[in-house]
């Protein structure tokens, strides 16, 4: 299948979604169900790697930043700024691509195989509006609130690994963490988490729903759509750095 | 009742319907039958309406269904009930859950109300003690029937079964297919059943259809299969030696003779 017929039939798909719900209090359920899924669900793993993102981050600015003459609270602001503005949206929206993705991927997978999704078309509902719309709406819900926690935790580990370190006092910390603060940049962030999450909830959605095949195949699909995420993400990045940030 | 005229679907250069007519009525079971290959699950899907065929008509009750767009369809969806092979069952959902599902979404009934039919279809298909269960705690009979509850739980006019006895064993194939026939002359409602089986074939056809290369071979009642001439028809049914014997055996029995050089002096004894 070439690249083209692939994205058409995703176009194809997010179109369909679109369509009066057949019973508005069901689709609601679903929706909280994925809410919980997603967000709840993702909650360990975005809590532990950005605190460990954070505290790596102050760690090795310090190593790099040698010069006397340079302010230790500057560590601070860097840590501060590569955290809002990469490290939170990026680095986890990618490790939630994994985690959500292959998620997303493989039940839709495993419903297509099993009939589930046929059976549900037969009664009369609209399943990419029933399974797929609450699974992108409770994404671009959840993950932009991942984000704003991720880079909370990351900017909170970072002060602890330096000061446990000894790098820089808590006073010094904060310090930097005030000076020069750009709002824009959360708006970036914020942006970008919007972006990142319908990418990986519609993507893995897309390879889950066409899943042809058995058990084998839903594998395939999962692994693809973490692939395909976590590039589209990269891109989706770069293009945002290069049309919101560029000056 | 559903009417089917001159159905033909290609998947790339494969003609696999070639136009096939039919009509299937109503408190009547139908069967698909035929080889695998023959186009019988693809002649299903189409009339369920989950691949559109390419040429023909099927008409539900004079509608035609062909000509109408999936918002259109949902109408006559509703009246559908369908068993699946698998059973397709939600896993993740209880078989309380799972049959409360087409009510929760398409009624608005009381809880309780709901739950009462849940449990007269569950008693219908005679499950106990199961409402808590989750499908993979399930025999495969056992989520057989519940596929059939929740096919049934709206009352649907048209029953669709895909290979309802696939990986069961012989008694409790019966025991569904005895199901199947008995909902559908207590609901008065068209059901078409795909089969291989033989036994369900000579228990329930009330109407078979047997499909060859993706056509109409023949058909005609459960009685009228035995002494079926058509040659195509005769090597399907009766491929193996057992079957041949079973034939010229019940053709012994109605009309005293047979109709074929068997020796039947080595059969009888």
């Amino acid at each position: 299948m070439t690249l083209f017929t692939e994205f058409g039939r995703y176009l194809l798909m997010i179109k369909g979604m679109f369509s009066k719900p057949e019973n508005g209090k069901m689709y609601w359920k679903e929706f909280m169900h994925q809410c919980g899924e997603i967000g709840i669900g993702s909650l360990g793993i975005v809590v532990l790697i950005s605190f460990f993102i954070g505290a790596v981050s102050t760690l090795q600015t310090a190593y790099q930043l040698v010069s006397p003459i340079i302010p230790k609270s500057t560590i601070a602001q860097i840590v501060r700024d590569t955290i809002i503005l990469e490290f939170a949206p990026t680095l986890v929206c990618i490790v939630l691509a994994g985690v959500i993705g292959s998620k997303i991927a493989s039940e839709l997978g495993n419903m297509r195989v099993s009939e589930q999704i046929d059976a549900l078309e037969i009664m009369g509902i609209n399943t990419k509006a029933y399974l797929v719309m609450p699974k992108i709406l409770a994404a671009l819900l959840t993950i932009p609130m991942l984000i704003i926690l991720a880079g909370a935790l990351g900017i909170w580990g970072g002060r602890l690994a330096g000061t446990v370190s000894g790098i820089l006092s808590p006073q010094e910390f904060d310090t930097g963490l005030l000076s020069s603060f750009v709002p824009y940049n959360v708006f970036f962030a914020l942006i970008k988490a919007y972006t990142f999450a319908f990418i990986i909830s519609s993507i893995s959605a897309f390879y889950g729903y066409h899943v042809n095949g058995g058990a084998l195949e839903i594998g395939r699909a999962s692994t693809k759509s973490v692939v395909v995420s976590c590039i589209a993400i990269l891109f989706a990045d770069y293009i945002l750095s290069q049309l919101l940030l560029s000056t | 009742m559903i009417e089917v005229k001159d159905l033909k679907k290609n998947f790339g250069d494969k003609e696999v319907l070639k136009g096939v007519n039919v009509t299937m009525e109503a408190g009547k079971c139908n069967l698909i039958i035929g080889a695998s290959g023959s186009g019988k699950t693809v002649f299903m899907k189409c009339l369920v309406g989950l691949f559109q065929p390419d040429e023909g008509q099927i008409m539900y009750s004079k509608v035609n269904y062909t000509e109408m767009d999936d918002e259109q369809r949902k109408g006559i969806r509703k009246e559908i009930g369908m068993l699946f092979q698998g059973s397709a069952l939600f896993d993740s959902q209880t078989v309380e859950q799972n049959i409360l599902f087409p009510l929760d979404m398409f009624t608005k009934d009381s809880q309780a109300t709901k739950m009462k039919r849940v449990n007269e279809v569950l008693d219908r298909v005679k499950l106990k003690d199961v409402n808590k269960k989750f499908p993979a705690e399930l025999s495969g009979g056992m989520k057989k029937r519940v596929g059939i509850a929740r096919a049934i739980v709206l009352n649907p006019k048209y029953l669709f079964c895909d290979e309802p006895n696939s990986g069961l064993d012989p008694q409790t194939s019966l025991v569904i297919d005895k199901l199947i026939k008995e909902i559908t002359i207590e609901y008065n409602i068209t059901t078409i059943v795909n089969t291989h089986d033989m036994n369900s074939v000579m228990e329930i056809g009330d109407h078979i259809i047997y499909m060859h290369q993706g056509l109409k071979e023949w058909e005609g009642t459960n009685k009228e299969i035995i002494f079926s001439k058509n040659e195509k028809l005769n090597e399907f049914i009766f491929a193996s030696e057992f079957l041949k014997d079973a034939k010229d055996m019940r053709m012994l029995e109605e009309t005293g003779k047979i109709d074929n050089d068997r020796n039947m002096d080595e059969m009888i004894k």
